[in-house]
């Protein structure tokens, strides 16, 4: 029997490694978020969301601190993104949401920035200010009449 | 002895035919297996023997026909309710087929564990019983394939035989043993059978034993049986008999006819 | 032309009536699952026979998988100035595509053709019969387990293979050609998700375990009793569970795209 003892010790631990394996994959790789109770929700309504996809990363600063939740149309046929953002935070109302790119062709990402207001966006609360993405068109068109169409940058 | 009163006649074949594709093994085939005697199934390779025996464990049904075993027809049971007759058998097979993944004393244990609430402690004593019983000692932690054939036959015996069974199997229990574990399971299952009543059915083309211990022969040929003690067929004058039983056979027997049947253990 | 069509006919027919028979050997199966007892020990010990024994293989694929990958699209992603993204490359094409499928046909060719092998010279040294001879369900008793350990199994050594995949591409990448670590992890984090990819690759193999069990039991269970029967199956398993898992895999790719 004591050969036995052994065996079952080789297999709890390849079991072990294997779900340690599931877990790692799941978690760090996939970005599964186990047990939060579901982030603090917002909204923000875009004219032009570009390439942007439900599970994209919500940065702030450029550190990743949630993601697209869903993307539908509302009744005006823009487009409303319900963001899943940790809600320990403490964004003020008055944070900005734009729609930007990593490197030059990479995924797009919602960038938040943070206002100066003292009151903070509550779950379900919309954005005052957003920025559409860019696209190639608008680009080039704001190379040749020299100005911007952002309202800042 | 419990319902020796009831019937006589412990397993009843009644009309079965069986055939394996388009080659017939039993036609019509009607046999019965007295109860507590030994019977001896013989006929050459092929004749059906261990046929014979897996039907009437339930493991090869008929093709018509029924099988019965302690007057319970095996026709209408499905794997559970064959589960509740084979309860009452013992097979010993002719490989011995021991599980070869478990040791000597778990595979005669498992019976016991599947079937039993017995404790760790009776199980110990009712498998070294039992491996006693076979001439087998400081084999429990060997694995089947580290015995020898001998060994392992005697090993399967004590594995048959651990649930107390009320009929014993044997499927060529002497095939490829020596002469003196020939001998030695010769003497155990006689042993069994006068000690416990057990009714045995032993399918064997070794003929001395067979002769010798047989206290019904049945003979198979062509998908029938002829059958009768060893002595009425010997003077029975049909030829087929003389031709299989053969001269070795006849001086067996006449050897056996000079000395009274045997007695207690060897 | 007669006798073709008649031979067509009747392999057609007996394809089918196997169909019909593993269906309901798959249905005993799941019965066996219910049944009491649980046969914990056995189900260890088949966890051990076809998950440990295989690790070591799925582990030392891995990594050589993960090599190759690092190397080639390395070269290929170079060749657009986007080296950055070979965490991406790597971890998509791993986790839902070579993970799954390469663990399902090492482990078809490793524990799925011992299984048979094993179930299968059981049957023709008569050990099945003698459990039934003892009343005990050989379905229950050796089927049972060893169709749940090959299921579990595959999940997990898929998921280590996947991790050994990406550790080898790392090691390409990132040692040998110079690659930053922080961007091989970054897109490689950034680019997997848990719905789209970890989820598939983990039903994926899962229903390929299921796949694998099932074949491998039944063609044991069902081989012809001897040594020639044994190998026959054997073969059989090999083939048929791998051509199965190849057809599944199209099959839940194209689900998942809908």
């Amino acid at each position: 029997m004591q050969e036995s003892s052994g065996r079952d010790l080789a297999v709890g631990g390849f079991v072990l490694l294997g779900l340690l394996a599931i877990a790692y994959l799941s978690l760090q790789i996939g970005g599964l978020s186990v047990g939060r109770e579901g982030g603090l929700m917002l909204v923000a309504r875009f004219d032009d969301i570009g390439g942007l996809t439900a599970r994209s990363p919500v940065r702030v600063a450029g550190v990743k601190v949630g993601r697209v939740e869903r993307i539908d149309l509302d009744e005006d046929l823009r487009a409303r993104v319900i963001l899943d953002v940790d809600p320990g935070l403490g964004l003020s109302i008055d944070t900005a949401a734009a729609i930007r790119t990593a490197g030059l062709l990479g995924d797009q990402y919602i960038a938040l920035e943070p206002g100066a207001e003292d009151a903070y966006l509550e779950s379900g609360e919309e954005f005052m200010f957003t920025e559409s993405a860019w696209n190639v068109d608008a680009l080039v068109g704001a190379l040749v009449h020299g100005d911007a169409t952002g309202e800042d940058d | 002895m419990a319902g020796a009163a009831g019937q006589s006649d412990h397993v009843v074949f009644n009309q079965v035919g069986l055939a394996f594709g388009h080659r017939p093994v039993f036609r019509d085939l009607n046999l019965t297996f007295p109860r507590q005697k030994i019977s001896v199934v013989m006929g050459e390779s092929g004749s059906g023997k261990s046929t014979l025996l897996r039907m009437i464990g339930g493991l090869q049904r008929p093709d018509s026909g029924e099988v019965a075993v302690a007057g319970e027809s095996l026709a209408g049971l499905d794997e559970m309710g064959l589960g509740q007759v084979r309860r009452r058998l013992g097979m010993l097979f002719q490989n011995g087929a021991l599980l070869d993944s478990m040791t000597v004393f778990e595979n005669i244990a498992l019976p016991l564990r599947e079937h039993t609430d017995k404790s760790e402690a009776e199980i110990r004593q009712v498998v070294h019983e039992r491996l006693g019983d076979v001439g087998l000692r400081d084999v429990d932690d060997l694995l089947p394939g580290e015995l020898s054939g001998g060994m392992l036959r005697r090993a399967a015996f004590a594995r048959s035989i651990v649930m107390a069974p009320e009929i014993l199997l044997c499927d060529e229990p002497f095939s490829g043993l020596d002469p003196p574990n020939v001998s030695r399971i010769e003497a155990l299952i006689v042993q069994l059978n006068q000690r416990l009543g057990l009714t045995v059915i032993v399918s064997s083309h070794h003929m001395a034993s067979s002769l010798r211990m047989a206290d019904q022969l049945c003979l198979m040929r062509q998908g029938a049986a002829i059958s009768g003690t060893p002595e009425g067929l010997a003077s029975s004058h049909d030829s087929t008999i003389a031709d299989f039983i053969g001269e070795d056979g006849i001086s067996h027997l006449a050897r056996l006819q000079e000395r009274p049947p045997q007695g207690g253990a060897s | 032309m007669k006798a073709v069509v008649q031979i067509l006919g009747r392999r057609v027919i007996e394809w089918i009536a196997s169909l019909g028979q593993m269906t309901v050997f798959a249905g005993r199966i799941v019965r066996a699952l219910m049944a009491p007892p649980t046969r914990g020990p056995l189900i260890r010990s088949a966890l051990f026979d076809s998950g440990v024994l295989s690790l070591a293989l799925i582990c030392a694929s891995g990594l050589t998988v993960g090599f190759v990958l690092g190397l080639q699209l390395y070269n290929t992603l170079s060749r657009f100035g986007a080296e950055e993204s070979l965490g991406t490359a790597v971890g998509l094409s791993l986790i839902r595509e070579l993970g799954p499928v390469l663990t399902g046909l090492l482990v078809a060719g490793r524990a799925g053709s011992a299984t048979t092998a094993e179930i299968g010279s059981m049957k023709a040294t008569e050990q099945l019969d003698g459990l039934r001879m003892m009343a005990i369900d050989p379905i229950h008793f050796v089927v049972m387990p060893r169709a749940v350990a090959l299921t579990l199994v595959m999940p997990l050594l898929s998921t280590v293979f996947v991790l050994c995949g990406i550790a080898g591409a790392y090691l390409i990448g990132v040692e040998l050609l110079g690659l930053d670590s922080g961007s091989y992890l970054a897109s490689l984090e950034n680019s997997i998700r848990f719905q789209e990819d970890v989820l598939q690759s983990l039903v994926k193999s899962l229903v390929f375990g299921l796949l694998l069990a099932w074949i491998a039991t039944w063609r044991g269970f069902s081989c012809a009793p001897h040594a020639a029967g044994v190998s026959r199956a054997t073969t059989s398993t090999v083939v048929t569970a791998s051509v199965c898992i190849l057809l599944a895999d199209y099959v839940l790719t194209a689900l998942w795209a809908v």
